[in-house]
């Protein structure tokens, strides 16, 4: 592991940093931190164990193990990437490990709200060129600067044009991705809303 | 966008307001935990200094982490151990109801809240757990949310989300007879892919749809998230309610009166508006079974399994990827591809419904004696009730063993595990790499009844050579 590890807090809009890539569409959240994993009950040590069983299978070959990745903040993936098991573990670990952004062709829906949820954007591109970022074998050196509020990304060589849901876009650049505050602030919306929820009335929990 | 449908419906009414940065604020009217994905957020709450807003309106019970050979406390694993004490403490310290072991109501969350009658119509249900779809089937709207999620529900009862679009998935004709639930929805993410939902809620309608029971129905709804779909939802029926009926924390009297004409009024109008329109021919799916690293990857238990040139080039990397994994050959056949381990149980199929259709496979049979075979009951009510029809018997006369209610070897956080490159005939909901508890480990998702025969046969085999 590396330098300790400082949660994001407040506004973000803007992550500078280092791409790694990893190649495949469909990698499930099973796959980014597997279950025996889930056994903790807070998250601070989940970071080394982030894609395990495929490190151990690559027997130090997968690119979260190479040297030349180990100051990676900028994760660049393929599509439906996190799909499957709700587990937040899965984004906590990247986080920990080092990831601060991810870039890809596509995320798997509660995936994508867990990483909004923690300070992770989730920025996508169009297939052609998150292939064209990963073909390049030089990635290793590829830097990129996110701009969050232009929805950019820039390098040397490179000017991309991210795509990023507005609303989340917005809470970053708020500083209210960390939703609790806000919706608290609603408080009497939320106690109003119970008085017009026939079911509250009816039903019968305790019974 | 869509329009007046089931989905339109209940989150215009459960919409407390538009958030600063353009998601709904949504209130969720019934909360249910577990052990895994909520110490972190009763953790979070400490720090923040918040407290539970509506300790009633939060359901607990455990299920990931227990054992099911030996429920005794305190559980040899020391860490599940840990894990469950903590649950214990939080739902203690915050006045929430526990359905802990023993209780008569423990099992998995997904069983428990409608046996319970919970989960009622015109609801939003949320948990810390991707199959919440599984209470779509009563026409509440349910979604995973993660542990960020739970610690904002337990605070405010709501969460800020963007509203989904509705895809309706219009099953004609009916299943043919040794074709169940399991199969349609495997037929269904088969066809759409598995990212096909990302950013849709599925409503499942059509003639087969209705004819299915409330648990087919439940089975459906719970592989939504599999197809990519975060939610997914049946309009509720005369069946919905009589399932309801009478339950635990249904509504009683003069509530039932009120709930019912309201949750008749609940479904999506006639001539509702939806993002997208799908139809497909129920009569035409066989029993399935995936071949795969994802539930996708499935075919029709008399095809094979397919060449890479037959597939997209989208769905060829994950293929190649598959294939290497699975060790199986392109063009091969699903049927008799030996099985060592054979898994009855899930949010998916362990309810009493699956119990009785592989209990009727297995009876007077016995499992191939190259086949490590066990079931595990979603819940204390449903192995209470298997026991009350001698089920459980007929499991152990075949070979099977009987174990405890819990999530078991769907996931693999407890014991059960497959060992090295096994391959298990699972009816669970997940086949990917290493799910079951081993790196290596191969799953085969199947029906309840296609794992029966599988067991019996030591392979893949078609359970309708079974069933006269």
């Amino acid at each position: 592991m590396k330098s300790k590890f400082i949660p994001p807090i407040g506004k973000i809009t803007q992550i500078k940093g280092q791409c790694i890539s990893l190649i495949g569409n469909d990698i499930d959240t099973d796959r980014i931190i597997p279950a025996r994993f889930l056994k903790c009950v807070n998250f601070d040590s989940l970071g080394e164990s982030v894609f395990k069983d495929d490190r151990e299978t690559l027997k130090g070959k997968h690119p979260f193990d190479l040297e030349e990745n180990k100051n990676a903040t900028i994760l660049i993936v393929n599509s439906n990437f996190g799909c499957g098991s709700s587990r937040e573990h899965a984004p906590q670990a990247l986080m920990r490990w080092g990831i601060k952004a991810i870039i890809g062709e596509s995320f798997a829906d509660i995936f994508y709200s867990n990483c909004i949820a923690i300070g992770i954007p989730c920025l996508t591109l169009p297939k052609k060129s998150i292939l064209e970022i990963q073909k390049n074998k030089d990635n290793k050196f590829l830097f990129l600067e996110i701009d969050l509020k232009n929805s950019l990304a820039k390098s040397k060589n490179l000017s991309l044009k991210l795509e990023i849901k507005e609303s989340s876009r917005k809470m970053f650049l708020l500083g209210e991705w960390d939703a609790t505050a806000t919706l608290l602030e609603n408080e009497s919306l939320i106690e109003n809303k119970c008085k017009y929820l026939p079911y509250l009335e009816f039903n019968n929990y305790f019974s | 966008m869509s329009q007046d449908t089931l989905f339109d419906k209940v989150w215009d009414l459960h919409k407390v307001s538009k958030l600063p940065g353009g998601s709904d604020q949504i209130f969720i009217g019934l909360h249910l935990i577990h052990e895994v994905t909520s110490p972190q957020a009763f953790g979070a709450l400490k720090d923040k200094k918040l407290k539970v807003k509506f300790p009633d309106r939060t359901v607990a019970t455990v299920d990931h982490i227990v054992p099911t050979d030996n429920q005794s406390r305190p559980f040899k694993d020391n860490l599940a151990e840990q894990m469950i004490e903590t649950l214990e403490k939080n739902c203690l310290e915050h006045k929430i109801r526990f359905f802990n072991i023993g209780s008569g109501n423990q099992g998995i969350v997904h069983v428990v809240a409608p046996e319970l009658g919970l989960t009622q119509p015109g609801m939003t249900i949320a948990c810390g757990d991707s199959h919440t779809s599984t209470h779509g089937a009563f026409g509440s709207i349910a979604f995973g949310i993660g542990t960020s999620q739970v610690r904002d529900v337990l605070a405010t009862q709501t969460i800020a989300m963007n509203k989904l679009k509705v895809r309706q998935i219009w099953c004609d004709n009916k299943l043919s007879k040794g074709v169940y639930a399991k199969d349609l929805v495997l037929h269904i993410i088969n066809e759409l892919g598995v990212k096909a939902g990302v950013g849709f809620a599925y409503e499942f309608g059509g003639p087969a749809i209705e004819e299915l029971s409330m648990e087919e129905r439940m089975t459906i709804c719970n592989m939504s998230i599999e197809g990519g779909a975060r939610c997914g939802y049946i309009n509720p029926d005369e069946k919905t309610f009589s399932y309801i009926k009478n339950k635990l924390c249904a509504p009683k009297n003069k509530h039932w009166d009120k709930a019912l004409k309201w949750w008749k009024s609940l479904k999506s109008d006639e001539n509702s508006i939806y993002d997208d329109v799908i139809k497909l021919d129920a009569s035409k799916v066989e029993p399935t079974v995936t071949w795969g690293i994802t539930p996708g990857q499935s075919v029709g238990i008399n095809q094979q399994i397919p060449l890479l040139e037959e597939l997209s080039p989208n769905d060829k990397l994950v293929a190649e990827e598959a294939f290497e994994y699975m060790s199986f050959e392109p063009g091969q056949s699903i049927k008799d591809i030996p099985v060592e381990v054979c898994f009855i149980g899930s949010c998916t199929n362990g309810r009493i419904s699956d119990l009785r259709i592989a209990a009727k496979v297995l009876k007077d049979k016995k499992v191939s004696k190259n086949v490590k075979a066990f079931v595990v009951p979603g819940s204390e009510k449903v192995a209470n009730e298997a026991k009350r029809e001698g089920l459980d018997q007929i499991f152990k006369d075949s070979g099977f063993q009987w174990r405890e209610p819990g999530c078991s070897m769907c996931l693999a956080m407890n014991s059960d595990k497959l060992i090295g490159n096994q391959v298990s005939a699972s009816s669970s909901n997940r086949n990917f790499k290493g799910r079951q508890g081993s790196p290596s480990g191969r799953t085969l998702l199947m029906s309840p009844a296609m794992v029966a025969a599988a067991a019996i046969n030591g392979k893949v085999s078609d359970v309708r050579e079974f069933i006269k």
